[in-house]
């Protein structure tokens, strides 16, 4: 394979989230849950949380995408799976800020996620990446939908 | 091989065929049905113009203004000419196929159609030809019927002539399907649409730059197609309408240019065409759309086909090797344009894409403004890659050899 700029694009840790998504399937008793989409590439996604004492206990996502959508929605729901709301939250700003700065985040437990800072050099598929964190950040808040076109 | 073409002779005339892409790889452009690249023929004829003529049209006494008018008329006669119009007043200038449907949508449309009338559409229509025909059904009350598509993309021809009914005033169809590459079946639509004494609409987005086009021949009443996608200039189209309708059609937009007389309390229209040209025109864009048309003349629309029929041909032979790309669409070249669409099992069509792009070949993927034909085939996009005048079967082969990169690599 030839290409820095791909191989830095497609690192192996994505393409194994791709090929091995972790909390792929549903939840039957789910508090919270939305739905998000990409109508222009076709990316969807559909999120479910179990809510307890403000921490997120369980999360799951079903859907269909892109390499960059699919892992970046496993990746995310390893991340977020047992922090609290806040926590969370400071995760979705953590993503955005890297995929806009282009620098790796320094936030707590994003080591698997920073492998996802090559995305921010192909403008085409960030929001591929940032479809599972705006649709956590809709889920959380209590909106059913969310978009990243 | 066996061209007609000499592709090295035309290729020289694309300097953009020259660049590179990541890492030194030369550019391989399989995306004409996105828009096509620009000879050094037409990017002359418009710097001309900036350069020794640049003035507005229509309205000076100087002799900029007037050179500036001759090149603007002179090129709606070449395209008059190029699709064998019976008069270039019949040809306006709009800035692509998407406004030239909203102008029948709103100047005719609006004029002619009440509730209970009847458009009649296709499945495989790009958005420019659904969405202006969708708002006219809420506004007006008409109701809007899709011809649907069979499994390879053909139009279900039965199921068409029970829609076409005798309250269908309008059949607007493609030519060409924009994301599957479909010929369709435009003579035995007319055929229908005559016997109802419905008026069709023909959008000639994507056939118009690859087969050749006789309005009168092909007996419609109106006709839309852009520039950019016929080796011309983004932001130029044409809307041809017979002189019939358009003289019953009201202005669709109003201003500058297209008025004889204004006064405080009302005004009145300038001749056809100029009532449907509000405002100062894309002038260098119209002397880039004529030069386009005399480019392609010259090379000869037949030839173009046959070298497009061999191309793809030899592309879908080429893909239908990869075990794992599925084609959509028919497999036979003489049923469709340059236009190959399909998926690889298990990659996502952006992956796909961005892994060829790395290899520099540019192809298109998502749903190519066709959201119905991808919910008919159940699928959320598709790579698709297209190929022009200039496109070789080198070019083909580097595309299979990048599909088996993809493969490789996404496992």
């Amino acid at each position: 394979m030839s290409g820095t700029l791909l191989d830095d694009l497609y690192k192996e840790i994505i393409l194994d989230h791709f090929r091995q998504p972790r909390n792929k399937g549903e939840l039957v008793d789910s508090t919270c849950s939305a739905n998000g989409a990409n109508p222009l590439c076709g990316d969807e996604i559909q999120l479910q949380v179990t809510l307890a004492d403000n921490v997120i206990q369980q999360i799951a996502f079903t859907g269909a995408g892109c390499s960059i959508s699919q892992a970046a929605s496993s990746m995310m729901t390893e991340f977020v799976q047992g922090r609290s709301i806040s926590d969370a939250l400071v995760g979705v700003l953590s993503f955005q800020e890297m995929m806009t700065s282009g620098v790796p985040s320094e936030a707590d437990g994003f080591d698997d996620i920073d492998a996802l800072i090559g995305v921010a050099k192909f403008p085409a598929r960030v929001k591929c990446a940032s479809l599972s964190w705006k649709t956590l950040e809709q889920a959380l808040d209590g909106n059913r939908t969310a978009t990243t076109e | 091989m066996n061209y007609s073409l000499d592709i090295e002779k035309i290729r020289r005339d694309f300097p953009i065929l020259r660049r590179e892409i990541s890492d030194g790889k030369p550019l391989v452009y399989l995306d004409n049905a996105a828009t096509s690249q620009t000879p050094v023929q037409v990017i002359a004829d418009i710097t001309r113009f900036y350069r020794d003529h640049n003035a507005n049209i229509h309205r000076g006494v100087h002799t900029l203004s007037i050179e500036a008018t001759e090149l603007h008329e002179n090129a709606r006669k070449k395209i008059a000419h190029f699709f064998n119009a019976p008069t270039s007043d019949e040809c306006i200038f709009t800035s692509g196929t998407t406004e030239s449907i909203n102008l029948v949508a709103h100047a005719w449309g609006r004029q002619h159609l009440k509730k209970g009338d009847r458009i009649v559409i296709t499945e495989i229509e790009h958005h420019s030809n659904i969405v202006p025909w969708q708002i006219l059904r809420d506004e007006v009350g008409i109701e809007l019927k899709y011809i649907p598509m069979l499994s390879n993309g053909a139009l279900d021809m039965d199921y068409a002539s029970d829609l076409i009914t005798t309250n269908t005033k309008l059949v607007a169809i493609t030519a060409m399907s924009n994301a599957l590459g479909n010929i369709t079946e435009v003579s035995a639509v007319v055929d229908l649409a005559k016997k109802a004494g419905a008026l069709i609409l023909l959008d000639g987005a994507q056939s118009a730059p690859h087969l050749k086009t006789d309005i009168q021949q092909l007996d419609i009443d109106f006709f839309a197609c852009s520039a950019h996608k016929m080796l011309g200039p983004t932001g130029i189209g044409l809307l041809w309408a017979k002189m019939e309708h358009l003289t019953t059609m009201k202005p669709f937009m109003s201003g500058g240019d297209m008025i004889l007389t204004v006064s405080m309390e009302n005004s009145t229209w300038a001749d056809i065409p100029a009532k449907f040209e509000a405002g100062t025109p894309n002038i260098a864009g119209a002397i880039g759309f004529g030069a386009a048309c005399d480019y392609l003349t010259n090379v000869g629309m037949e030839n173009i086909r046959n070298h497009e029929m061999q191309i793809t041909q030899y592309a879908l032979d080429k893909l239908q090797r990869i075990e794992r790309v599925r084609i959509f669409g028919p497999l036979d070249s003489e049923k469709r344009g340059g236009v190959i669409s399909f998926d690889i099992e298990g990659v996502h069509p952006h992956d796909v894409g961005q892994v060829l792009d790395s290899e520099g070949v540019a192809i298109r993927t998502g749903h190519h403004c066709a959201q119905p034909i991808m919910s008919a085939l159940n699928v959320p996009a598709t790579a698709r890659a297209s190929f022009y005048l200039y496109n070789t079967e080198k070019e083909v082969e580097k595309l299979t050899e990048a599909l088996n990169t993809v493969i490789e690599y996404f496992g």
